[in-house]
């Protein structure tokens, strides 16, 4: 991957691969936004005419007055009211894992998007295997940190179960990457091999067949 | 701060719809002469391209922020957001406020002269709506030379009149701030206001309508109020506030008010009574209850017009007067237009007169939004 796009050294390093695919001039919806770090991100280096959508009052309120357009809200409701390819991207990062129905979500997405990036938590990375293996528990790692009573993570998927899935619900993989990092760093690299014992996380832009 | 310092205005004032050309009511009655009084901070560009006008709540009127002279000693309801270097900036923007019709402070109301009798209108007063206070403002606006404004901002009924623009002037807006209220009156709003009218209108003082020479309904226009106050507090707001407390040492064991909540509610009426004409919370309040924007082939804000409009809404937790799912109607409504929308539930604890009070997360949001429009758009 280039380094060409990497121009804000401050964001997680999946969301500075993700800003890399966005091309300028798009419409863009970033789910989960936070503070709002990708979508002032696109804004200024690429003038995309982005929208988010965050549960948090603080954080929507952050982006606001940073001039960003967000919407306070449970993203899995407020897509539903967007007229179809509203958006030519989507973006879910980090929150796939999250959902209790991601079919419909996706479905949902990729009516209000002509396409969709996904990031997601590869629970099939080796450091994973060797503590079911070894220790016999449920991993937790740095990319997953949480014990299994307090987990938000009810979607446990390898970057092989989703192209299964994908295949399964007939949507397309348009570019994809491995990358490893840890949850909220800024730096990472691309794996090439062995992707699904070697990565981290996978990053993948989808559109409807 | 030296007095120096102060922010002064003048109240001033528009008069239109002169006969023959009579305003066109809602209610198929017509209306003329009309005046608005309004009052303006800070200058209009060259460009005429940075003007927000400030549309106020039921009892509100067009003081929207300054002094009228250096003694003045109360600034306007708004002083908080609206001046230099306050969130609505009049260092970069030209502030309209205007009174809305039917009102008591200074426009033409239940309590204007009626020219053709000489006489109060009492309810000769033609019933007006939202509609109708936005299509007078509306002329203002044309009168002052502005053809687009940058940005309507209002909070309660003064959202409904944000919408209403909205909806009937789409091309005339730039952006658009509306701030705890709704697209259609509920129930329950309709039923509190039904109660606050047969409050007045049971009154004998009220005499239907026609009190001007004499005292007017006093007691009903002070118990209409302080069942609106109720309403604009929360459980929360008032257990803080007042909670149990008394305003007496011990109970009176009689009907004169014991609680520090009674007392407070008693104080706002007959305050009330002191600046707000009866029969001016009769209209407005019904105008309230009319107003809806669902007509019959769905939302009147789902409208294509409003594609290029961008939206702040803003709902605060604590507000049951117009609840938060009333403002995602409003937001659900305007994303279908594909506008530009912002949405903020804002944390406080003070119900439905959180957007009055001064709150640093409602300074900062509007803020930034208004920086960005004027960025955009000027």
């Amino acid at each position: 991957m280039s380094n060409a796009d990497l121009k804000s050294p401050a964001m997680r390093f999946d969301l500075q691969v993700i800003a890399s695919w966005v091309d300028p001039h798009t419409r863009v919806l970033d789910l989960g936004c936070g503070k709002g770090d990708l979508l002032s991100h696109l804004r200024e280096q690429k003038q995309v005419k982005g929208t988010g959508i965050e549960l948090s009052e603080e954080k929507v309120a952050c982006c606001i007055e940073r001039g960003l357009t967000v919407l306070q809200g449970d993203f899995l409701e407020e897509v539903r009211d967007y007229p179809k390819d509203c958006f030519d991207l989507v973006i879910l990062s980090q929150t796939l894992q999250q959902v209790t129905d991601p079919k419909n979500l996706l479905t949902d997405l990729l009516r209000i998007g002509k396409r969709v990036i996904v990031s997601f938590p590869n629970f099939a990375h080796w450091s994973c295997r060797m503590q079911i293996l070894f220790q016999g528990i449920a991993p937790v790692t740095d990319q997953l940190p949480y014990e299994w009573y307090n987990t938000p993570n009810i979607r446990v998927m390898s970057i092989r179960d989703f192209k299964r899935f994908l295949r399964m619900i007939k949507v397309r993989i348009v570019r994809e990457v491995a990358i490893n990092t840890h949850q909220r760093d800024v730096k990472g690299n691309t794996v090439r091999y062995l992707k699904n014992i070697r990565a981290t996380y996978g990053i993948m832009m989808l559109e409807q067949v | 701060m030296s007095s120096s310092n102060k922010l002064l205005v003048n109240r001033e004032y528009f008069t239109f719809a002169q006969s023959p050309d009579l305003l066109q009511l809602d209610c198929g009655a017509q209306l003329g002469p009309i005046t608005l009084a309004y009052e303006t901070i800070g200058e209009l560009n060259k460009a005429r391209s940075n003007a927000i006008l400030i549309l106020h709540a039921f009892s509100g009127d067009s003081h929207v922020a300054g002094y009228y002279s250096e003694e003045d000693e109360r600034p306007g309801w708004w002083d908080f957001m609206v001046g230099p270097g306050k969130p609505i900036d009049t260092e970069k923007f030209f502030v309209v406020c205007s009174n809305i019709l039917g009102s008591c402070a200074g426009s033409t109301g239940p309590s204007s002269t009626n020219p053709a009798t000489g006489k109060p209108y009492g309810l000769s007063f033609p019933m007006v709506t939202i509609k109708d206070m936005v299509a007078a403002q509306k002329h203002l606006i044309n009168h002052l030379g502005i053809t687009k404004l940058l940005c309507v901002i209002g909070g309660s009924v003064g959202g409904m009149q944000v919408l209403r623009w909205c909806a009937d002037y789409p091309q005339m807006i730039g952006a658009a701030i509306p701030l705890a209220t709704t697209a259609r009156h509920s129930a329950q709003a309709i039923a509190f206001n039904e109660v606050a009218r047969q409050a007045i209108m049971a009154d004998p003082d009220w005499n239907g309508g026609n009190y001007y020479e004499g005292q007017g309904p006093a007691h009903g226009l002070a118990v209409a109020r302080m069942i609106g106050h109720v309403t604009y507090l929360s459980d929360d707001a008032m257990r803080e506030k007042f909670g149990r407390r008394l305003h007496r040492s011990a109970f009176s064991f009689a009907f004169d008010g014991d609680f520090e909540v009674e007392s407070y509610l008693r104080y706002q009426g007959k305050k009330f009574v002191d600046r707000f004409d009866a029969n001016s919370l009769l209209y407005i309040t019904k105008a309230a209850d009319y107003f809806d924007l669902q007509g019959s082939e769905g939302s009147l804000l789902v409208n294509e017009q409003l594609a290029d409009v961008s939206f702040l809404v803003i709902s605060f937790t604590s507000d049951w007067l117009y609840p938060t799912y009333q403002a995602k109607n409003l937001v659900s409504a305007l994303k279908k237009n594909g506008s530009d929308v912002s949405f903020c539930e804002i944390e406080a604890q003070w119900g439905h007169d959180a957007f009055l009070i001064p709150n640093g997360r409602l300074q900062s949001v509007i803020s930034g939004f208004l920086e960005r429009v004027y960025h955009e758009q000027c």
